[in-house]
């Protein structure tokens, strides 16, 4: 009988190598650096911000004696405390609301092809992809106390008078309008994208279905078009909700927290009592009141993506 | 008539496309004008701030190059950049590349726990990386950035090289195998090369993502010659009281363009990465 193959001779395949060609074994392999360094510096980190929160840890008594809830019991009986945690909702909620609105309305212009379409699209993401401290700081040149470019303009128009012009960042209504509007300004490109994504994967016969079946532009939009795009609409606003929640930098270069604490949010004044004050477990404290929220919006989100899956 | 009517409903389609660019530019415009503006023409309230009313000049900018420490920014926010690059690169290709092709509940579960510690915020954790950043001696030095931005880095990217790697048929590895090749090895010599443009576009977000980061950098780097360029135009160009809007503006302005044309170049890419598919 003759060998149609003859059989290859035996190679000595190392011991390693034979384990590393097990799919499991591999795979471990290759993802536990990024599971490490997860662990390692977010992980870690995290369990040591809660443990400070329970402790009486300062930069200059260095203490990790327990003290149990009292951080939280006298953080919650501050009334300004309180004052922030409204501010944290309303920065969030304000500057969101405004930013989906204006995302969707830019969306639907955005829909229709005309020339420079490209261009204009362009044009809009800019507030989102510059680093929001870099535009921040324009926007605070533009709503300067004596050289605002707004309040020249209103003047110019007989809106206002130069003795009645609008200290934009130094009066508190006024302030806390400006960082929900810088806010919403630097989210609704996002927002836009995010709606064009969903819009146009909607097939269009089930549009198409839609119209024959006598369905009006309303009727489209808001029975078939909204429920279809809302897991990925949801998607963007969880991740609108989550990075303003906890911002820091705009409150920061635009307010600093002021006119006299008026503008504070719950990430300026972790800062301010734990990095600036230097009484981290206070700071630590404060800072994980965002848990609750970010909680709820992550369960959220999985509940969204395993939806999809299925 | 109805021409009237369409040409009245074009006129208000334009000029509301026109209203929404203005609102987005108009920030960008004023560092642009405010930059070549001279002095004497920026802080008189009684000129039209829109356009100059003397020559333009060069003259932040060239403040900004020669008496500030701009230049030195610039350096630091490129090898911060390059560093968590390579640190992001080495950890989450491999990462993603594992999570897409192992199967089952464990691998799913570790896909979306490494993305959402993408949303844990910077301002939950800079109090106690900041006591790991000294116990590391890394206090007020731009390395400890590049420590630090990993953290939301890699989980972004891997997320986003998972969804890519699920594109790749697994096929060609398994071609691969029966050829005589390791698994690890189809990885190496089959996958990669075929994820290139996906990699790339890996790269520039890192790098991206590096440029935008606000809150550690403040929160770990004081000292002037060590801050990213974010950091620097935003917080080192004010002299007690005064700012130098000139300055600023130039520094913010040369700092935003290259972060925006990157953006604009991989802005699907991005979008379907984020949504995780969700958009098929």
């Amino acid at each position: 009988m003759v060998d149609i193959a003859a059989p290859v001779a035996a190679k000595t395949v190392s011991r390693f190598r034979f384990i590393m060609d097990r799919r499991e074994v591999l795979g471990s392999v290759l993802v536990s650096p990024a599971v490490l360094y997860v662990l390692l510096l977010v992980g870690l980190p995290f369990l040591l911000a809660v443990y400070y929160s329970v402790s009486a840890y300062s930069i200059y008594n260095p203490s990790w004696r327990f003290v149990g809830l009292a951080n939280f019991a006298q953080i919650v009986r501050n009334p300004e405390f309180l004052h922030t945690l409204g501010n944290t909702f309303l920065f969030t909620f304000g500057s969101q609301a405004l930013g989906l609105v204006l995302g969707k309305f830019g969306a639907f212009l955005l829909l229709r092809p005309f020339p420079g379409r490209r261009i204009v699209r362009a044009l809009i993401i800019l507030p989102w992809a510059v680093p929001i401290a870099l535009s921040t700081v324009a926007w605070q040149w533009m709503f300067d106390s004596l050289y605002s470019v707004i309040n020249w303009s209103m003047i110019a128009l007989g809106i206002i008078t130069r003795e009645d012009a609008p200290n934009w960042l130094g009066t508190p209504h006024l302030a806390m309008l400006c960082i929900i509007v810088v806010n919403a300004w630097r989210f609704f490109p996002f927002a836009i994208v995010i709606f064009l994504a969903g819009i146009t994967s909607v097939p269009q016969d089930v549009i198409d279905a839609a119209t024959v079946d006598g369905a009006g532009f309303w009727r489209r939009n808001y029975q078939i078009i909204m429920p279809m795009i809302l897991p990925i609409v949801a998607i963007g606003l969880i991740f609108g909700i989550v990075f303003t929640f906890t911002d820091l930098s705009i409150v920061l270069l635009l307010t600093n927290g002021g006119p006299v604490g008026t503008t504070s949010v719950l990430g300026f004044e972790g800062y301010q009592v734990g990095i600036i004050s230097g009484d981290v477990s206070h700071g630590a404290a404060i800072s994980l009141f965002m848990l609750p929220v970010l909680f709820i919006v992550v369960v959220g989100m999985l509940r969204f993506i395993r939806r999809r899956e299925i | 008539m109805k021409a009237l009517s369409k040409a009245a409903s074009e006129v208000g389609f334009f000029g509301t496309v026109a209203f929404f660019v203005v609102m987005t530019t108009f920030p960008f415009y004023w560092m642009l004008i405010t930059s070549l503006k001279s002095n004497s023409d920026l802080y008189n309230v009684t000129n039209i701030p829109f356009w100059f009313n003397e020559a333009p000049t060069l003259e932040h900018f060239k403040y900004l190059f020669e008496q500030t420490l701009f230049t030195r920014w610039l350096w630091n926010s490129l090898v911060v950049g390059l560093c968590v690059v390579a640190i992001t690169l080495v950890t989450a290709v491999p990462a993603g590349y594992s999570l897409a092709r192992m199967t089952g509940r464990t691998a799913e579960s570790l896909g979306i726990g490494i993305f959402l510690t993408y949303l844990v915020p910077p301002t939950l954790l800079f109090l106690p990386l900041s006591r790991i950043i000294a116990e590391l001696g890394l206090q007020n030095s731009m390395w400890s950035l590049v420590v630090v931005y990993p953290t939301f880095t890699i989980p972004f990217c891997t997320w986003l090289l998972m969804g890519f790697f699920k594109a790749i048929p697994a096929e060609i590895e398994e071609a691969a195998i029966v050829d005589g090749c390791s698994l690890f090895g189809a990885f190496i010599k089959m996958v990669i090369p075929l994820s290139v443009p996906a990699i790339l576009t890996v790269v520039i977000f890192t790098f991206t993502l590096t440029l935008q980061e606000f809150v550690y950098a403040l929160t770990f780097v004081s000292a002037a010659d060590q801050k990213p360029i974010t950091l620097g135009v935003t917080t080192d160009l004010v002299r007690g009281d005064v700012f130098f809007w000139g300055e600023i503006m130039a520094g913010a302005l040369i700092a935003s363009i290259p972060v925006a044309i990157a953006y604009n170049l991989f802005l699907d890419r991005f979008i379907s990465g984020i949504t995780g598919g969700a958009v098929k």
